[in-house]
C-alpha cells in the first residue's frame, strides 16, 4: 500500500476525512470484533491451562496408560478412534484429519478472496462452495468426536461406586470431570463459531451467485467473512495444541 | 478499499496469482506434521509443551500475516492487533505456572 499520502496530511491524520488505517470501515470493525472474540477464547484456554496444570499429570509408561480419576488423562489415549475402525488404537489420527480439513477450507477461502480481487464471479463461486463443504465436513467430524467421547469405551471406569461409560458434565471415565467439561465447552464454543461461519459463507455464496457483488462493483464482503473464517481456523490451531498435543 | 477502486468488471482476464497462498499452506501442513512427529516420538514433557506452544505461534503468524493479509496492512493496524495478543500470551504462560503451584500447595480433587 502506498504511504506517501499519509505523510502530507500528518497534522489532520485523525481529524476526519482520511483513513489512518487504510482499511474500510467494515474490515476494521471485523478486526475489532475478532479481537474481542480472541479475548473470549483466550479466557477459555487460559482457564484450561490453569485447571489442567493444577491436576497431577500421568507419569507412568506412555504406552500402557490406564484412565483414573486421580490424574489428567493423556489425550493420545482418549482421542484414539477413527470412524469404521472400531477398537483400533489410532491416537490423534482423526483430529489430524479435522485439522487438515480446516486448514484446507481456509486455503479455499483465501482463493475465493483472491478471485474476488479479480472480479471473477465463477472462481469466487467455486472456492466459496469448497469452503462451505470444508466447514460442513469439519462439523460432521466434530459431531463424531463428541459422540465418541460421550459414549465412551466398552470397559468403562469405576466412577462414584459403579461402572460408568463415556463422559458428561459431571462424570468422566477418562479422568477428572473438569477435563470433559472444558472439552465440551471449548470445542462446543469453537464449533458454534464454525457453524455461524458456514451460515455466513452460504449467504456470501448466495449473494455471489445472484450477482450482488458484481452490481456493487467489489467483492469486499468475501474478504470480511474470509477474515472471520481464518480466525475460526486460527482458534482451532490453538485448541488443537492445548487439547490434543499438550 | 483503495485496492478495489481502480478495478472494474472489465479486468476479468487477469491470471490467478496463488503462489503465496499455496506456500503458506505447505508451511502450515509441514509444521503440523512436525507436531505429530514430536507427539509420537518425544517423551519429555517440558520439551513437548514448549515446542508445541512455539510451533502454534508459528502457525498463527502465517495464518494472520498471509491468510488474513495483516502483513499488508498499515503499521498502526498491525500493532493494534499484535500488542493486546502479547498480553494474552503472557497471561497463558503465567496461569500455566499458577496451575502448577496450585498443584504444589493444595491439589484440586
Amino acid at each position: 500500500m502506498a504511504s506517501h499520502s499519509v505523510s502530507t496530511s500528518n497534522v489532520n491524520l485523525w481529524g476526519g476525512g482520511v483513513e489512518p488505517m487504510k482499511a474500510s470501515y467494515g474490515k476494521l470493525m471485523m478486526w475489532f470484533f475478532l479481537m474481542s472474540d480472541t479475548f473470549t477464547f483466550s479466557a477459555l484456554l487460559i482457564t484450561y491451562g490453569l485447571i489442567r496444570f493444577s491436576h497431577p499429570a500421568y507419569t507412568g509408561p506412555m504406552d500402557h496408560a490406564v484412565f483414573s480419576q486421580e490424574y489428567w488423562p493423556l489425550p493420545d489415549m482418549v482421542f484414539n478412534g477413527l470412524p469404521f475402525l472400531h477398537g483400533v488404537h489410532l491416537p490423534l489420527v482423526f483430529v489430524g484429519i479435522m485439522t487438515f480439513i480446516l486448514i484446507m477450507s481456509s486455503v479455499t477461502m483465501v482463493l475465493a478472496v483472491e478471485a474476488g480481487h479479480r472480479m471473477d464471479r465463477n472462481d469466487v463461486q467455486k472456492w466459496m462452495l469448497w469452503t462451505i463443504l470444508g466447514g460442513i465436513a469439519f462439523l460432521a467430524c466434530q459431531a463424531w468426536e463428541w459422540t465418541h467421547l460421550i459414549m465412551g469405551s466398552e470397559t468403562g471406569q469405576m466412577v462414584d461406586g459403579k461402572i460408568f461409560h463415556g463422559a458428561n458434565l459431571v462424570r468422566n471415565e477418562y479422568g477428572p470431570p473438569a477435563f470433559a467439561d472444558l472439552f465440551f465447552f471449548i470445542t462446543g464454543f469453537h464449533g458454534t463459531h464454525v457453524l455461524s461461519g458456514v451460515v455466513l459463507n452460504i449467504i456470501i455464496f448466495y449473494n455471489t451467485v445472484v450477482g450482488v457483488y458484481d452490481r456493487t462493483g467489489h467483492y469486499e464482503m468475501v474478504e470480511k467473512v474470509g477474515l472471520y473464517w481464518h480466525f475460526v481456523d486460527l482458534v482451532w490451531v490453538f485448541v488443537f495444541t492445548f487439547f490434543y498435543l499438550i | 478499499m483503495s485496492s478495489h477502486d481502480h478495478q472494474s468488471a472489465t479486468t476479468v482476464a487477469q491470471k490467478p496469482d496463488t503462489k503465496a497462498i499455496w506456500f503458506t499452506f505447505w508451511i502450515l501442513l509441514g509444521v503440523t506434521a512436525v507436531e505429530f512427529l514430536i507427539a509420537f516420538t518425544s517423551d519429555s514433557k517440558p520439551f513437548r509443551i514448549i515446542t508445541f506452544i512455539l510451533l502454534t505461534f508459528v502457525k498463527a503468524y502465517f495464518i494472520v500475516a498471509n491468510f488474513m493479509h495483516l502483513r499488508h496492512e498499515v503499521k498502526t493496524l498491525i500493532w493494534s492487533v499484535v500488542v493486546p495478543i502479547a498480553f494474552i500470551a503472557w497471561l497463558v504462560a503465567a496461569l500455566i505456572f499458577e496451575g502448577g503451584s496450585i498443584l504444589g500447595s493444595h491439589p484440586i480433587k
